[in-house]
């Protein structure tokens, strides 16, 4: 059972209190999409063995959506950060520097 | 013969005995027996049978690792079964049978599976009992499960409660031998928070056993002080009867305390769960002696020598007069001389190794004890007794050099880590050649949130198996400062890998030799699975069932691997080890589910109106966690007679209906009626102040997720009904998209379901009802069809939505929840002259499909479209976009054969079963018929007096008139007419009065 901070709160909780909520950063595709673009959408996700953005709510919380980034292996947690914003410069570094060899981006 | 000692045992107190019966047999033990040291004291060694063969068996080891001794405990609604002999407590009037016997113990006709037992080898149910295909599930499989399985499941429901508990530490210490001790202590001298559990009912692990000085005492006086000085600080937490069962995610752990097992029905919980968040978990779980592989190894009296010295030393059992040891290690040889020193005979010493030169061969030899080095066993006599065995060379293929007589063997294969802990979160194993163990390997450690190590092990765990390691290793994994405790026993020398006693064993012998004792999975079986390409140690284990019975491979594992990479002529760390899984040893369900059983097992909601419909024998219909009336039935009626008197009464007079479960989001803001353009399929934000309109809501890919009436409350605000399960889920869903996808929208979506209780008076008679309450003008002019209006009904404010779900003049009645019940009464009082009833679901139900009014869940499953339904007018064509607006332009979502929305008409006036399909000609790929339709709501219509149905048929609008037929699961054929689904005034007139 995973540990994680929700960023609009900041309470750290267990994850029973959380709600998980798939692959983050998507881009919605509505009408007028190309076929493929909109199987993307709706299929296509990411199941990394490794570095993997999300996106949770703390539905028994606060009842905000966040995203975290986290290791779907060691389930290492390097950071949370609100809904709506690019993952910040310092979970960046600290990617880097956890995971030298990662390749792509959130 | 087993028997008590005339002295010792440390942990016996003579002045208190115990009564307790085994299959029936009235014997006595001592306060601080096991059932296992009990039974062996009254020379009972024979306790069980195994899976497979039904072979006899005794104890082969002391303590949760037990393979054989598993005995059935308790009576009735303590009733338990498959327990470990070795690990239960001995107490007054505890009651034992064995298990998987017939008639009993001593004589079982199921061992006949023994001597067929080259007719049943590694997975024989995979290769034999195939053809003919139905005598499988006539006759092979019957017998195999009345043949099969150990212990059966109780009958009774269980006497005991459970309890579950949360914990936080710093360090979870697990494990309270002398490693454990040191390691706790260390962390709680640095002030740290401090867990210390041990599964068994004391401290100090095996060191008293073992002997040995600690800083300069002997070791029982070390671990007394140790923990006094712990429990004397208020950091630190201790539990014996504590079974770390798991380690989890970010240092979730869990354990299992054994409160009342030992004093069943003196009101405490039988056990306890503890949930605890653990920053660091040190795993000072000790280490498991390995079985020796020969012929005969599991017979009754071949025990594990550290078992033996175990019985001897703690409950002052010994299971034999004259005790034959086969070791591979020195550790051995301390049996050896605890036995010779207790006066027992020690035949001789069977050393495998070359060499047995360390200190305690010396000690033992000092002793006069025969030492015969590079000798092995080649078989064991005796059937439910071992009364001798035959020495060969280790070296050669069993050859007998001699016969002793003996009735017991001790064995010892050398030291398993307990590296579970270790394992369950993904900490990797290195191959000890040296040491001959799987140990821990510290460069690979399971990690936490933060990616630092969160699980470290001390002691034997570790692989460090002397008492000086021990100490030493527990003090630095706890970072402790100052110097160590320090231990001394005797040096040992190197064990030397041994899996098949003797080496070249022929065929005959490797038949013989037990790996895992309860699934009965023999040295041959490994081999055999190895050449039928079972390569895998993950396939080769599921083939033979190696390590797959109640102890989970404790004791097997690792021999069976080193049999399997023998087989395979590869390296150990190559096969590698299958994967541990929590729990380390079986946990109860009870403790599991805790207090969540019966009213706690899940909150129930409860409408305000709930006492008044629990006192008008209301028949309950689960709706998520709600519960709804799904009729009330008058003196004698049945449920169904019921639902039919209520739809007549709405009919002909007036019903009254609780319809608080709707759900009810107020959706409000500057951009609200832009979010609900989005969120419907229709176009919410043109919706009139005072109006109402039905809404359906899709998903991205365009099928149906749910529907409701939408009410504009004022400019910026709307209110939003939910179908009754629907609203928690509706309300994240609208969260969702507000927070993640428009988050500069201003906008806010509030759950108000349980604020509001909610009335439907249905019925020619309904608006008669509503005026004799008086209050509001309800008359068609004021409050036409699809409008609301606020005001005052007897007193108590309402808003008034005209909205019917029936067909007939319908009035919903929302109330603040505290005054539901009030208004309900009135309504009641005053209904009676008019002959209102209350109603349930189940005629609502009847009266909406007698509309051709959908329930999502009912014609909707997920892949339904709104034009499936019949609904295009709800799909907007003006609005850019919308929730599943794109996803309904997918091709295969307009093709001209898609199954459709239609009323089915019974051609004799049947009631069509539930989930009935209608067959087509030609049968599909899989050789089935063909299908053109299915039933998605039926019932008996009162009102028609005849079966009415809704269905999805293949071009259904298109096809009124057409017959289909549904095949029953009786085998007999429905015939059914595709009509209108609105059987009942289709112009809509009784609701517009």
């Amino acid at each position: 059972m995973l540990m994680l901070t929700c960023p609009a709160c900041g309470v750290t909780a267990e994850e029973t209190e959380f709600a998980p909520g798939g692959e983050a950063h998507l881009t919605r595709q509505g009408p007028g999409s190309g076929e493929a673009a909109f199987e993307g959408y709706l299929f296509a996700r990411k199941n990394p063995k490794g570095v993997h953005f999300e996106r949770w709510r703390h539905a028994y919380g606060c009842g905000k959506w966040f995203h975290a980034a986290r290791c779907t292996a060691t389930l290492e947690v390097f950071g949370t950060y609100p809904m709506g914003s690019a993952p910040p410069p310092d979970l960046i570094a600290r990617l880097q520097a956890r995971r030298p060899d990662r390749e792509g981006r959130a | 013969m087993s028997t008590r000692l005339a002295r010792g045992g440390r942990l016996i107190d003579r002045s208190a005995p115990l009564d307790f019966t085994f299959d029936g047999a009235k014997l006595r033990g001592y306060e601080g027996d096991t059932l296992a040291s009990a039974l062996l004291a009254n020379g009972r060694m024979l306790m069980g049978r195994s899976f497979k063969y039904h072979r006899p068996r005794g104890p082969v080891a002391s303590g949760v690792e037990e393979p054989n001794a598993l005995v059935n405990l308790g009576l009735g609604a303590r009733s338990e079964p498959n327990v470990r002999a070795t690990t239960t407590e001995l107490f007054d009037g505890l009651t034992a049978t064995s298990q998987n016997r017939w008639p009993s113990l001593a004589f079982d006709l199921g061992a006949v599976n023994g001597a067929m037992s080259r007719l049943l080898p590694a997975g024989f149910y995979y290769k034999t009992f195939m053809f003919p295909r139905q005598f499988w599930k006539h006759l092979f499989e019957p017998v195999i499960r009345h043949s099969a399985g150990l212990g059966r499941p109780p009958r009774d429901r269980d006497a005991d409660r459970y309890e579950q508990i949360h914990a936080f530490c710093d360090v979870l210490v697990a494990g309270g031998g002398v490693a454990g001790l040191s390691a706790a202590l260390a962390a709680a001298r640095r002030g740290l928070r401090v867990m210390l559990l041990e599964q068994g009912a004391g401290w100090g692990g095996r060191a008293p056993v073992d002997g040995g000085t600690i800083d300069g005492e002997p070791v029982e006086t070390w671990i007394r002080n140790a923990v006094q000085a712990l429990e004397s600080l208020e950091n630190v937490t201790m539990r014996v009867r504590c079974m770390v069962a798991g380690v989890h995610d970010h240092g979730y752990v869990l354990a299992e305390e054994r409160i009342a097992d030992h004093t069943p029905g003196d009101g405490r919980p039988r056990r306890r769960l503890w949930r605890i968040r653990a920053g660091r978990v040190i795993a000072a779980t000790g280490a498991l002696e390995r079985p020796l592989a020969f012929a005969g190894n599991d017979r009754p009296g071949v025990l594990l020598a550290s078992a033996v010295r175990d019985y001897l030393v703690n409950w002052a059992v010994s299971p034999g007069d004259r005790t034959v040891v086969v070791t591979n290690t020195d550790d051995a040889y301390r049996t050896a001389i605890a036995l010779h020193e207790a006066g027992l005979s020690v035949p001789v010493v069977l050393d495998l190794r070359e060499r047995a030169d360390g200190a305690l061969p010396q000690q033992a030899r000092a002793l006069g004890l025969r030492i015969e080095t590079g000798k092995g066993i080649a078989g064991v006599l005796g059937r439910n007794r071992v009364t001798g065995v035959q020495i060969c060379l280790q070296a050669g293929e069993g050859a007998v050099l001699e016969t002793v007589d003996c009735d017991a063997v001790a064995m010892s294969g050398g030291w398993s880590p307990v590296v579970h802990l270790w394992s369950h979160c993904g900490g990797k194993l290195l191959w000890d050649e040296a040491a001959t163990m799987f140990r821990p390997d510290p460069a690979r450690p399971p990690t936490g949130a933060d990616g630092a190590p969160m699980v470290a092990c001390a002691g034997a765990a570790s692989g460090a198996l002397g008492l000086a390691e021990c100490l030493a290793g527990g003090h630095a994994s706890a970072g402790g400062t100052g110097p160590a405790p320090v231990g001394v026993t005797p040096d040992e020398a190197a064990t030397e890998p041994v899996w098949i006693m003797p080496q070249g064993a022929p065929v005959a012998l490797r038949d013989k030799m037990w790996l895992d004792f309860q699934n009965d999975v023999k040295v041959s079986d490994i081999q055999l699975a190895a050449r039928e390409g079972f390569t895998s140690v993950e396939h080769a284990k599921r083939y033979t069932t190696l390590g797959m019975a109640t102890d989970q491979g404790k004791m097997s594992n690792i021999n069976g691997i080193a049999v399997l990479s023998q087989a395979l002529d590869e390296a150990i760390p190559q096969v590698g080890t299958t994967t541990f899984r929590p729990p380390y040893t079986p946990v109860t369900f009870g403790a599991l589910a805790g207090e969540a059983r019966d009213g706690l097992f899940q909150p129930l909601r409860r409408t305000p109106l709930h006492d008044w419909h629990e006192a008008h024998g209301a028949v309950w219909e689960p709706v998520g966690l709600w519960r709804r009336p799904h009729a009330y039935p008058l003196g004698g009626e049945t449920t169904e007679q019921a639902i039919r008197r209520e739809v007549l009464a709405v009919r002909q007079a007036v019903g009254m209906l609780d319809a608080s479960t709707l759900g009810k989001i107020l959706v409000q803001g500057p951009d609200a009626g832009r979010f609900l353009d989005m969120m419907y399929s229709n176009v919410m934000s043109g919706l009139p102040i005072g109006r109402c309109r039905y809404g359906l809501m899709l998903n991205e890919q365009g099928f149906v997720m749910d529907d409701g009436v939408v009410a504009r409350l004022s400019e910026d605000s709307w209110l939003c009904h939910t179908t009754s399960g629907g609203s928690d889920r509706i309300h994240a869903w609208m969260e969702d998209w507000l927070q993640c996808e428009w988050p500069e929208w201003q906008v806010f979506a509030l759950n108000l379901t349980e604020q509001f209780g909610q009335i439907t008076i249905a019925g020619p008679r309904a608006r008669d009802l509503l005026e004799t309450l008086g209050g509001m003008d309800l008359s068609s002019g004021a409050l036409p069809c699809m409008a609301w209006a606020e005001g005052e009904l007897a007193g108590v404010p309402v808003r008034v939505y005209r909205i019917s779900f029936t067909g007939e003049l319908s009035f919903e009645l929302a109330v603040p929840a505290n005054r539901v019940r009030a208004l309900w009464d009135r309504l009641v009082a005053e209904g009676a002259a008019l002959g209102a009833q209350p109603h349930g679901t189940g005629a609502l139900h009847v009266l909406r499909a007698e509309k051709g009014f959908i329930i999502v869940g009912d014609e909707t499953d997920g892949t339904v479209t709104p034009h499936d339904l019949n609904m295009g007018w709800a799909v907007s064509r003006k609005k850019a976009d919308f929730i599943g607006k794109r996803g309904l332009e997918r091709v295969a979502l307009s093709a001209a054969d898609r199954w459709r929305l239609v009323g089915l008409e019974t051609l004799d006036g049947a009631v069509l079963p539930e989930g009935a399909y209608a067959v087509a000609d030609g049968l599909n790929a899989n050789g089935q018929r063909n299908t053109q339709g299915r039933v998605t709501s039926t019932y008996y219509s009162p009102t028609l007096k005849r079966g009415i149905a809704l269905g999805l048929v293949r071009h259904g609008p298109e096809r009124l008139g057409e017959v289909l037929e549904f095949p029953t699961t009786e085998g007999t054929r429905i015939r059914a007419r595709i009509v209108d689904p609105v059987v009942y005034d289709k112009e809509g007139a009784r609701q517009n009065v």
